[in-house]
């Protein structure tokens, strides 16, 4: 397959994944939003989620003050702000566009299909659209593209990409939603296990739709240590950071059986799913759980870097 | 006379190329002027490749270069015989046709100030034969842009060299080339080496000259720097519509890098003393 | 503005009959209620918008991916017309190649003093670069798309040749394939000769030119220069109906001999280009310095001999308007054969007396720009008013060598759905011949059609439509 080819869907697949991350991020922001203002409040609320898709600074140059409208239209409709559901969309759907040929028309048409959509949401009258409609509607376009990918694909090296687009991507965005609330939603330690923490952390649980999930899972008090042991550690959560990389790892698998040839993607993956595989919360706690979600984020990055070397370029090294 | 010489190209990047090609015309070819005794082209670290003679019969040679490099070095080095044809080009075998170098680039332009040297130079000369009006045409040349390096710069047009009346070979021959056109003589552009003698110019990295074409005669070379023929102290390299086109290295970079470039020319009768210049450019990608 | 459609051929009526070809269509017609009508016309839109076929016009504002309007009724010709138009098509494309490869060898053909040595060697489209080269086959341009209008029942007229990458076929399939898909009865009820094998034909035409170094099977690609290109949709549609990469210059590089293609497998070598860029984009190294489309090295690769270009650069020189007045001159010189298919008589304004002529009667003819294409920068006399006249005027006697002036042709006229029915509009047609081992010609063509009353502008920028031509089984 051309590199290039490879390239545009591995791509596609993340921008799929990141506007629904950021339609979820959008959902935690209004959410929280409506919570009681204690120390910084609802100002700091929304200048943590636009931390967290690292457009702070684009926002406030543009709109300088947090005002929810406002930040509502950077986040959904933006398209100079590249991680808006419009801009991300946008390129899934440009992605698309340029290998059309390898999708079929039901994942073609599912794109395709959102866009149109969103060039009407453009063009409606801003009061008659509720920010959770548009969020529901962000997450029900994604998985009418990913369901389209899942059911009609055929199973060869371009749907490994896709599927390297998506886990790659939804194991950054999970490191990301989490470190938002962690570490930068809460200012200063004493809020640790305070109601507010309690009702914030239910708050992150239900922006990866994962409320429920998480209660049938564990028994009793939502703790700190049991969150994280979710949202990180548990192997049925399929935002779950180990998923993410045991999804990685397993489309890796697939590349490398079809060519005939192990990578250094692989081993560089399955390094890291080793290391997951084996951790226990407390030795995240240990470390930091910032610093752990940042040198998870550096190592999920260091593999996407390697896909890129190794079969993005056309050129392995 | 039989010359040596060595031609060495530096370029240094100030960051990591990833992929590199570049396309050589570095060799030169026998004709009834030339008869090479032994050449060398060398890349180290470089793919040789795709090499042919083109229609106007210059040896092509392409090299590539897999990244990461920060430097790179064309050396190129060997003797050749030569003789004194008066500058008509003998024995060169060639298929494009030479009305095909009646045709203008950008950097040889016809501007009003041109066709008016064109026309003033050949005044008088209505019944002359092609010769003649050749020969006429490069000393207008010669009178009209003073041999000054440094005040013009690769991409500066004959009409640019022109008006400021100042520049160096590479000018005098774009001069030539569009004021020759101008009164329907086709003219092309010839690249090569010099030895140095006490009086000549155009030493700077290399040399470059004029071909008009005569009829009788065919291709003949006009230095109009030297105001003079090339003789047995010329070297003929490649030739083109302009420099550009007859460059003896065109390359491109893969990546976002400035370039440094080195150049030094040494030509030197064999078994005498070398003589050697220096030249250097910054060019940025 | 009416024109008086007297004096022109109606391709459906004779006077007051239906000619035979079109019966069946005649009655078609008439049964088709009107909604059945209006709603066909939009399921069509719909599948031409869903396959993506649009013709995308960036930086003019409005819809970046419009539609061509496709018109249902089809165009149709009896076989005997076919086999004339067919032999002559073939014909040209033959002359067509062999005066390429006579122009960059040994130029008999301007020794011989039937063309002017500076028409050739002095165009613009003329290669210095690839004098002396001689490609697999000697075939220079592999897709000759030839554009004919008629005049009268056997008066067939080329309007143009175009011998570098003609584009519009995928209307030509996808027209057919919506017909066969909307109207599966008309295709039962005529018996019309198949296009679809074009493709197939098209991959073997490219196969078969692969340079000699190639071993096995030749790995075939289409360069384009990238989504933006108004013509991309062509490009992957032909790319995914022959299954071959389509390619952009950054997915190739050169090394060694070869031009490789970036894969996930790593490099793979290329041995065909089907490209859709022009001439002075390929290759930085040879053609424009600042090209970001093409492919540093290409043309040394090209030039010995370790790929196939196609069409061959340099091919251009063959379809310039200059150059076209000779080609029937070309037909007689190489083929030794009276040419099948004739040229419109045309004035060359370089002429002093023919541009005279032309500046006194430039209400009564059509200009072109000689290196002009898609129907701009043209004058058609009888619909242009005083000042367009006045300013051709000028631009001709600044410039006499840039025009050529042709008569106003009676383009002949097919049925074409409008508001309330069906009336006549003028059309034109381009077959597409492909040249390599073998010469092939699918039976058909892009029919286009002028959709406003009485123009006689076909290009679909100007305002054209599309049409299915059938060709009919003996």
């Amino acid at each position: 397959m051309l590199s290039r080819t490879a390239s545009h869907l591995y791509w596609m697949a993340r921008y799929i994944e990141r506007a629904e991350t950021t339609a979820r991020l959008l959902q935690v922001g209004a959410r929280n939003a409506l919570l009681p203002d204690i120390g910084g409040g609802f100002r700091n609320d929304w200048e943590a989620i636009l931390q967290a898709t690292g457009s702070l600074h684009a926002f406030r140059d543009k709109y300088g003050e947090t005002k929810q409208r406002n930040i509502e239209t950077f986040m959904f409709f933006d398209t100079e702000n590249p991680s808006s559901v419009a801009s991300c969309l946008a390129m899934a759907r440009e992605n698309a566009r340029v290998v059309r040929t390898a999708l079929t028309s039901q994942v073609w048409d599912g794109l395709n299909g959102a866009y149109q959509e969103l060039q009407e949401f453009h063009r409606t009258e801003r009061s008659r659209m509720q920010l959770t409609d548009l969020t529901e509607w962000t997450m029900n376009a994604c998985a009418l593209a990913r369901g389209g990918i899942a059911s009609t694909q055929l199973r060869n090296d371009g749907y490994y990409f896709m599927g390297l687009g998506f886990s790659i991507e939804r194991g950054d965005n999970t490191a990301r939603l989490l470190d938002v609330k962690y570490y930068v939603l809460l200012p200063s330690l004493s809020y640790v296990g305070s109601g507010l923490d309690q009702t914030q952390w239910v708050t992150l649980l239900r922006s990866m739709s994962a409320h429920r999930a998480f209660n049938w899972t564990y028994r009793g008090e939502i703790t700190a240590a049991k969150i994280a042991h979710f949202v990180i550690l548990n192997t049925k959560f399929p935002r779950s950071l180990l998923n993410s990389v045991q999804m990685t790892v397993d489309s890796l698998d697939h590349l490398s059986r079809g060519y005939g040839q192990p990578s250094r993607a692989q081993s560089v993956a399955r390094a890291l799913l080793a290391e997951l595989a084996e951790a226990q919360v407390e030795d995240i706690f240990d470390e930091g759980l910032h610093e752990f979600l940042t040198r998870f984020t550096r190592q999920n990055a260091e593999i996407a870097g390697t896909i890129q070397d190794t079969y993005l370029q056309g050129e392995p090294a | 006379m039989k010359l040596h010489v060595r031609h060495e190209t530096r370029y240094a990047f100030d960051a990591p190329v990833k992929r590199l090609v570049q396309s050589h015309r570095l060799w030169p070819a026998d004709n009834a002027a030339q008869r090479v005794l032994s050449w060398s082209v060398d890349v180290p670290g470089g793919v040789v490749g795709a090499s042919f003679r083109d229609g106007a019969g210059d040896m092509t040679q392409t090299v590539s270069v897999r990244g990461p490099v920060t430097e790179l070095t064309v050396t190129v080095e060997g003797q050749i015989e030569t003789a004194d044809t008066a500058g008509v080009l003998k024995g060169h075998r060639e298929l494009v046709p030479p009305s095909a170098y009646l045709t203008a680039t950008r950097r040889t332009a016809l501007t009003a100030e041109l066709r008016g040297l064109s026309r003033d130079a050949l005044d008088g000369l209505e019944g002359a034969g092609t010769l003649d009006r050749a020969h006429a045409l490069m000393r207008a040349v010669a009178n009209a842009i003073a041999f000054v390096p440094g005040e013009t710069e690769p991409a500066t047009t004959a009409s640019e060299a022109l008006n400021g009346g100042q520049g160096v070979c590479q000018d005098h021959t774009h001069v030539l080339i569009a004021i020759a056109q101008a009164a329907d003589i086709p003219a092309r552009y010839v690249t090569g080496y010099l030895l140095s003698t006490a009086d000549s110019v155009g030493d700077e990295a290399g040399h470059a000259w004029a071909e008009l074409w005569v009829d009788g005669l065919g291709w003949v070379g006009f230095d109009a720097a030297n105001r003079k023929c090339p003789d047995a102290t010329y070297v003929r390299l490649g030739s083109g519509f302009d420099s550009h086109d007859a460059a003896p290295i065109r390359g491109v970079l893969h990546g976002q890098a400035g370039e440094t470039l080195g150049v030094s020319v040494s030509v030197s009768q064999a078994g005498q003393a070398q003589q050697q210049s220096q030249g250097a450019g910054q060019r940025q990608q | 503005m009416t024109q008086d459609l007297s004096g022109t051929f109606n391709e459906m009526m004779n006077g007051a009959d239906i000619r035979a070809a079109y019966s069946n269509l005649e009655r078609w017609h008439n049964e088709m209620p009107a909604d059945l009508r209006s709603l066909k016309q939009h399921e069509a839109e719909n599948l031409f918008r869903r396959v993506g076929i649009t013709f995308a016009v960036y930086g003019e504002g409005g819809d970046p991916e419009r539609l061509i309007p496709f018109d249902m009724f089809p165009r149709v010709f009896t076989a005997a017309e076919w086999r004339r138009l067919d032999r002559g098509i073939r014909q040209r494309a033959a002359a067509l190649n062999a005066f390429l490869a006579d122009v960059y060898d040994r130029r008999e053909i301007i020794r011989a003093g039937r063309i002017p040595e500076h028409l050739v060697t002095r165009n613009a489209a003329f290669e210095k670069a690839v004098v002396g080269v001689r490609p697999p086959r000697n075939v220079w341009s592999h897709i000759v798309g030839i554009d004919i209008v008629r005049t009268g029942r056997d008066q067939f007229y080329v309007l143009e040749d175009n011998c570098r990458t003609p584009s519009g076929v995928s209307y030509m399939l996808q027209n057919r394939e919506i017909m066969m898909r909307m109207f599966p009865q008309l295709f039962v009820d005529n018996r019309i000769a198949p296009v679809d094998g074009y493709a197939a034909l098209l991959k073997k035409t490219l196969a078969s030119v692969a340079p000699q170094k190639c071993e096995g099977e030749p790995n075939v690609v289409i360069l384009t220069p990238g989504q933006f290109n108004s013509a991309y949709y062509e490009h992957s549609f032909l790319a995914d109906l022959m299954g071959v990469e389509l390619v952009e210059g950054q997915d190739l590089f050169v090394e060694g001999d070869f031009v490789w293609m970036k894969t996930t497998e790593g490099p793979q070598k290329v041995d065909v280009i089907y490209r859709r860029i022009d001439d002075a984009f390929l290759d930085p190294l040879c053609f424009r310095a600042d090209s970001m489309l093409g492919v540093p090295g290409l043309m040394n690769v090209y030039r010995s001999g370790g790929v196939s270009i196609c069409s061959a650069p340099g091919a251009g020189v063959a379809d310039d308007k200059a150059i076209y007045t000779f080609v029937p001159e070309m037909v007689r010189f190489y083929l030794g054969e009276a040419p099948i298919l004739e040229n419109v008589p045309t004035w060359q304004c370089a002429k002093p007396d023919e541009c005279q002529y032309v500046l006194e009667h430039l209400d009564e003819l059509v200009v072109k720009e000689v290196h002009g294409s898609g129907g701009y920068g043209m004058l058609v006399g009888p619909k242009a008013d005083r000042a367009q006249i006045d300013a051709f005027h000028a631009k001709i006697t600044e410039r006499p060598e840039n025009y050529i002036a042709q008569p106003t042709l009676a383009l002949s006229t097919c049925p074409t759905f409008v508001e309330e029915g069906i009336a006549p509009r003028h059309v034109d047609l381009r077959p597409y011949c492909l040249v390599g081992e073998t010469i092939e010609l699918v039976p058909g063509g892009l029919t286009r059609v002028a959709l406003k009353e009485g123009s006689l502008v076909v290009n679909s920028s100007q305002g054209g439509g599309v049409k299915d031509t059938w060709v009919l089984a003996d």
